[in-house]
């Protein structure tokens, strides 16, 4: 018998699946030359060098084979007193912790772990692209919350508290926010968590983005009290440590979540690359100081794009965490795709509009300053000369 | 502190730039600039430059360790002061261990260096031994890379 249409073979999830937005302007911007990219979703900087030879050297010595399927457990000791240590919240490094691969892996084992076919989860948007589908994949159903420009995009208890239903399992709550770069703070948290157990819920905290706060103490969602017991903390190396490409990624939480996911990462991806998890040891024992350096670098930038963005008229709040500035585009009377898309046109600039992320993102842009002064520079003339000329 | 390092980096960045970086006016850091050169934290401002790629330029560096005998009451200070007033030092440093001076000096031929070495800096009396490194090429100087590709490899859009 002759094979039917591919397509027909095709899972009926999948097939709903529909592709990101961003991918179109993927498309769109690596057709064009001299394109000044600020649609970038990681740093511009290279991985710290001590980093990189700390993993050369690891495959110097033949550490080549698979790892504990965790992870190393020198480098779980490690996270566990880094996490101790920065933010207060306590992981046994034996059976509380897995390192995956990239936060991205973290995410979809944790929804695997705990979702049940037609249960609900919470994404907040605007949001990372990825929650919805993977919350999809899981067979769960992914229940959009809209936050407002007027609060900085920071949810509010009660936005959450409509939301939620008898199905309502688990939220996803993105601190600080991939796209708007906006950061909640404890009291704000606090709020939150009261609704969270109020509906008896399970929050996967992403904060990958943890490190990269720049006014105030960064507080994490496990860290308030009552949350550690229904908080999936996920994290990793990508974003503060540069280390985007390799990887790595780590999930922490109770012992019960934890050991459920290790079940699905042992048969799914045995373990998380070996070089990587090398590089990672490196860059928590002697990589803080980089850390840091980097962290000024990226403080510096988003004063200077928040302050032209300021004088281009757009509205544009300044965010505390993350390397996005997310302004408002609604001034200029186009909306988010056309302004990015004539944008990238007129003066091949990239950004990605704001409703890729949601609804609530409608008429904005991402804007990433993770790219040199000097780019930014000349991406911020070019944009000013396109606001003036279509308002 | 943030300022310094800003200018350590590109001292020709605007003063409005480096006010919006650091969410200060204008004023503050023309003030806080001005101070730094009064106090000589800052002692001017410079290009670096890869000689090797100016076309017309013939010049050799080299590193020379001096050992010296220090006097009495002044230490390394008398002699080095001796040795760095020439124009063609470009740089002088009291060094521990095996040596005590280590002299940069720039010149247009290795003779022309020579000729230093042997007339002036080995002729003065705490002078005990010299040794001269020409520098055969420079592959980073002052934290900066020369030859340094610094293409952006990231993809153009991602999540």
């Amino acid at each position: 018998m002759s094979i039917k249409e591919q397509a027909s073979y095709l899972s009926e999830t999948v097939k709903q699946l529909r592709p990101s937005g961003i991918r179109r302007f993927f498309d769109l911007a690596s057709k064009m030359e001299n394109v000044i990219s600020l649609g970038v979703g990681e740093p511009d900087f290279v991985t710290p060098w001590n980093v990189i030879e700390a993993s050369y050297h690891s495959l110097e010595q033949g550490y080549t084979a698979y790892t504990a399927n965790a992870g190393m457990i020198e480098l779980r000791n490690q996270i566990s007193h880094y996490l101790q240590a920065t933010y207060h919240v306590d992981y046994h490094p034996e059976d509380e912790i897995i390192l995956t691969v990239g936060a991205s892996q973290a995410i979809d084992l944790a929804l695997r772990a705990i979702i049940n076919p037609g249960e609900e989860v919470i994404v907040v948007e605007p949001t990372f692209v990825s929650y919805a589908p993977v919350v999809s994949l899981t067979g769960g159903i992914p229940v959009a919350v809209q936050t407002d420009a007027k609060d900085e995009f920071k949810l509010q208890a009660e936005q959450l508290e409509h939301a939620i239903t008898e199905k309502t399992k688990a939220i996803i709550l993105c601190n600080p926010n991939n796209p708007t770069g906006t950061v909640l703070q404890k009291e704000e948290l606090v709020q939150i968590a009261q609704v969270v157990q109020k509906h008896d819920l399970i929050v996967l905290s992403d904060e990958i983005y943890a490190e990269l706060t720049y006014d105030e103490a960064y507080t994490s969602l496990a860290a308030i009290e009552g949350m550690k017991e229904r908080t999936i903390l996920i994290s990793g190396f990508s974003k503060a440590f540069a280390m985007t490409g390799w990887r790595l990624g780590y999930v922490a939480g109770p012992d019960e979540f934890i050991q459920a996911m290790l079940k699905i990462h042992q048969y799914t991806v045995m373990s998380a690359p070996t070089m990587a998890q090398h590089a990672a040891l490196e860059a928590l024992t002697n990589g803080r100081q980089s850390v840091v350096n980097m962290k000024k670098s990226y403080r510096q930038r988003r004063n200077y794009v928040v302050h032209a963005f300021k004088e281009m008229g757009l509205a544009c709040h300044l965010p505390g965490g993350a390397f996005y500035v997310f302004p408002s585009i609604s001034e200029t009377g186009l909306t988010a795709e056309e302004f990015a898309e004539q944008l990238l046109q007129q003066e091949k600039v990239a950004v990605v509009p704001g409703n890729v992320f949601g609804e609530s993102g409608k008429g904005h842009i991402r804007v990433s300053y993770a790219a040199s002064l000097e780019q930014l520079e000349e991406a911020m003339k070019r944009m000013k000369r396109f606001v003036d000329g279509v308002k | 502190m943030e300022l310094i390092e800003l200018l350590e980096k590109n001292g020709r960045m605007e003063i409005e730039t480096i006010a919006t970086m650091l969410a200060m006016n204008k004023a503050e850091v023309e003030q806080s600039i001005s101070k730094l050169e009064k106090v000589k934290a800052i002692l001017g401002y410079s290009a670096i430059i890869d000689w090797s790629k100016v076309l017309d330029y013939e010049g050799v560096t080299a590193m020379i360790d001096v050992k010296v005998t220090p006097t009495r009451g002044v230490g390394f200070d008398k002699i080095a002061e001796r040795i760095y007033r020439f124009p063609e030092v470009k740089a002088v440093y009291l060094m521990s261990g095996a040596y005590d001076l280590s002299v940069s000096i720039e010149g247009k031929t290795m003779s022309e260096i020579s000729r230093f070495v042997s007339e002036k800096l080995s002729t003065l009396d705490s002078v005990i031994s010299t040794t001269t490194h020409f520098i055969m090429k420079k592959y980073k100087h002052d934290g900066v890379i020369f030859e340094h590709e610094d293409d952006d490899r990231r993809i153009v859009v991602s999540p």
